[in-house]
């Protein structure tokens, strides 16, 4: 399935949404190209007292590059500069060049607190893309909320959370599952189905919607299981699986557990290519994969919003790019992506309101479009959650996904679905 | 091994002597003077979180450096004394108009996420701060006794009581992020706001905390020396020297370890609390190995014989680490192993050996008078 032309539609624009939408575009309309930062003196926008200067801006980059999570967050952390790289050879944000300041979350939570709050106090950054766990998230959020300071936070993740100091670029849970069980249950005539995670809130909160609309659907949920984050013996699930016959196994297991779990599925004689069972996960990008090993899940499905095999004319000049920085051999996978639109969706914001200041940002994020997004086309939600495609990939053995699926609208983000919780 | 020639003679009988008169004013006036002029209220703030790491560090010298009692789990009681004031707090921040948004409001969000629908029972009288602050020094108490007494009682010692503790902080570990609706997870317990109505995130609260912080550090380090000096600080250093003599004279051994690992735990719990009060989040990463072998790191860069040195050394390693990070995001960590390395390799004895090789004589010499021999620092 390609994309072309990507076109906004909307599954159910709201009044509100509807007008905060034609503000955009008016505004949009007036915004000249290549904007020279002496139109926007540092005075006007620059208010409260960030690191703004005449021809540069500070944002910060907080990712952990050392310890357990590096491998998952230095994808995010490649994006960004990437994306800042890009930014500034464009002539920067309001004319200014983006200078970042890197720290390093160390894989620990109450350490991103505290860079967190050493970038907005000593740095005064005017912005920060950064965290990858729930759990750093939950750690830097009262950070962000009491110095007012402004996050672009990629990952994928449950929801049930809604800051207007934080921009989610990545998808809340529902936008990553409703779309992929209807499409398992249509195209596949899935009926029953085995959920199972890693133990912690994003596994348990999204297979809790999975199993609310997996039942309203009236179809059935024949096991649940978590297992602990590192957990590398499934060979009990295996065998229950393998007992119950479920059509499908919805898996969402996290991080170097994948390893053991798909290799263990394989060994035990489950081809996940002949789909019986099918295999659906969201935790599985290609990322994982070069961990996983691309034979070890051939034939599985991933259901997410961006796969680096996408064929539209923005994925095609954003693989090249990001191929030329850092190599041919590395992939990009979903959070990879929705790193990268953190830095755009800011300037986009800046430029919207005509000035770095956080409040007016805040202000200004609703209604902000991307049409250059490599996932195709994105839109900022009222709610700071992006209005996003759902895309399902097949897995293939050189650990690419084929897509076979994209949602024909985009889908509304909702982070406290209702009827879900 | 460094002994305490001061105390096994304790020929003065002053509390202090002159050069821990020194060191503690040294101290004293680092922290609640130079820091405080010196730093602003984000970097200062800092400082009392490593100063939190130190109660844990000075209680190890007790159990460690005087006791021989090396435990790898101090963070077991760090996060128990954490966790306590934690609960207090977020209950507090609970309240139904906060959580409004949530299917049951009036219990804490992440209880709410995992489908838990009324708050349990053992977290209710964690809404009283009197029974809080008491549990926040009781609860690890009371497992310190537990532990001790079936290990000690025993006559469990040396390498395996340090596996044991190690395996209880890595159990503690599991069982809280295991108990996910209960205990906050792997996330923790965050978004702490106030304390009895009083808001701990602002600037002036955090000044106030860290004063609070380094007059209950001094209180500590004032306990610590009146055991040290003490009969009962005596029979440790014995115990850690040879325990079979001690108990062939008669008393019995198991009941000064026990007693001293529940000092040490008191420490760490205080610290605990303080650090949960000044960061404003307590998380699983604070209770298992990883931090309670660091913990031990900060003990033994500052000398584990000395007290003074232990926060000496809680502050430079932590002062190092947030310096190299800074600096080396992606190197930083290869700048602590150089820093750790050399402690091994050119001061054995910690920062309290520096002192007491290099500048010790310097004063000696300055006043040259006949004088008791001196202690460790």
């Amino acid at each position: 399935m390609t994309e072309k032309t990507p076109k906004p539609t909307f599954a159910a624009p709201s009044r509100r949404a509807f007008l905060t939408a034609s503000a955009a575009l008016s505004a949009s309309l007036f915004l000249p190209k290549g904007l020279r930062a002496q139109d926007f003196p540092t005075a006007a926008v620059n208010t409260t007292g960030l690191a703004v200067t005449d021809t540069e801006v500070t944002v910060g980059i907080l990712h952990s590059v050392t310890g357990t999570m590096s491998i998952s967050e230095t994808g995010s952390v490649q994006a960004e500069k990437l994306a800042i790289e890009q930014i500034n050879k464009m002539g920067g944000v309001l004319g200014r060049q983006i200078k970042f300041v890197q720290e390093d979350g160390a894989s620990d939570w109450p350490t991103f607190a505290e860079k967190a709050r050493k970038l907005l106090v000593d740095n005064k950054v005017a912005s920060v893309m950064g965290c990858w766990t729930s759990a750093s998230r939950k750690a830097v959020l009262p950070v962000f909320e009491q110095y007012n300071g402004m996050l672009y936070y990629p990952t994928f993740y449950e929801g049930l959370e809604q800051s207007p100091n934080v921009i989610y670029t990545g998808q809340e849970a529902t936008q990553q599952i409703i779309a992929g069980l209807d499409w398992v249950t249509k195209t596949k005539g899935a009926k029953s189905f085995y959920l199972l995670g890693s133990d912690y809130i994003w596994p348990r909160t999204s297979n809790k919607i999975a199993r609310k609309h997996i039942e309203k659907l009236g179809l059935e949920v024949v096991g649940e299981e978590y297992y602990p984050l590192g957990h590398t013996q499934f060979n009990s699930v295996i065998n229950k699986i393998k007992l119950k016959k479920p059509d499908v196994i919805y898996a969402i297991v996290v991080g170097g557990s994948n390893v053991a779990f798909y290799k263990q599925l394989k060994a035990a004689g489950i081809d996940m290519t002949k789909e019986k069972p099918l295999l659906l996960t969201i935790s599985v990008t290609e990322d994982e994969i070069l961990g996983i090993g691309g034979e070890n899940i051939d034939g599985a499905y991933a259901c997410m919003k961006y796969f680096q095999s996408l064929d539209n004319p923005n994925n095609v000049d954003f693989v090249k790019a990001f191929k030329e920085m850092y190599g041919n051999d590395i992939v990009i996978g979903d959070v990879t992506q929705a790193a990268y639109l953190g830095p755009w969706l800011w300037k986009a914001a800046v430029e919207k309101a005509g000035s770095f200041d956080i409040d007016k940002i805040k202000e200004a994020s609703p209604g902000i479009e991307l049409p250059t997004a490599p996932e195709g086309y994105v839109k900022v939600h009222e709610n700071h959650h992006l209005w996003s495609k759902t895309r399902v990939g097949h897995a293939q053995a050189d650990g690419q996904y084929k897509v076979v699926f994209e949602t024909s609208d985009l889908v509304e983000p909702d982070p406290f679905p209702e009827g879900y919780q | 091994m460094t002994d305490f020639p001061s105390m096994a003679t304790g020929r003065d009988g002053r509390f202090l002597n002159r050069t821990e008169m020194l060191g503690a004013a040294a101290l004293a006036l680092l922290v609640f003077v130079l820091l405080p002029l010196a730093l602003d209220p984000f970097r200062l703030n800092l400082f009392g979180k490593y100063l939190t790491y130190a109660f844990v560090a000075v209680g190890l010298v007790l159990c460690w450096g005087a006791g021989g009692i090396l435990s790898l789990g101090q963070g077991i009681f760090f996060g128990l004394g954490g966790y306590a004031l934690a609960m207090f707090l977020k209950l507090e921040a609970s309240t139904p108009e906060a959580t409004a948004i949530q299917s049951t409001p009036g219990i804490p969000d992440f209880m709410d996420w995992n489908q838990i629908t009324a708050l349990p029972g053992w977290w209710q009288p964690f809404h009283s701060l009197t029974f809080t602050i008491i549990a926040v020094v009781a609860v690890p108490v009371i497992f310190a006794f537990i532990i001790g007494t079936a290990m000690f009682r025993r006559r469990v010692g040396g390498v395996y009581f340090s596996i044991i503790t190690q395996a209880i902080a890595a159990i503690l570990t599991i069982l809280i992020i295991g108990q996910q609706g209960y205990t906050g997870g792997v996330n923790g317990i965050t978004d702490l706001r106030t304390l009895n109505g009083w808001d701990i995130r602002t600037d002036e609260a955090k000044t106030v905390l860290y004063f609070v912080n380094g007059a209950l550090l001094f209180g500590c380090l004032a306990l610590a020396q009146f055991v040290r000096r003490s009969k009962l600080g005596r029979i440790l250093i014995a115990m850690r020297d040879r325990e079979d003599r001690v108990r062939f004279s008669g008393y019995d051994v198991a009941s000064f370890k026990i007693f001293v690992f529940c000092l040490g735990a008191a420490f760490a719990a205080i610290g605990g609390a303080m650090f949960t009060l000044q960061v404003g989040f307590m998380s699983p990463s604070f209770v298992g190995i990883v931090p309670s072998i660091e913990m031990v790191i900060f003990c033994a860069v500052g000398g584990r014989n000395s007290i003074l040195g232990a926060v000496w050394g809680t502050l430079l390693v932590n002062w190092a680490k947030t310096t190299f990070s800074e600096g080396f995001p992606e190197l930083w960590q290869f700048g602590m192993g150089a820093l750790f390395i050399a402690v091994v390799l050119v001061f054995p004895d910690g920062l309290a050996g520096l002192w007491k090789q290099h500048v010790e004589p310097l004063f000696a010499r300055l006043k040259p008078r006949p004088s008791a021999p001196q202690p460790a620092e």
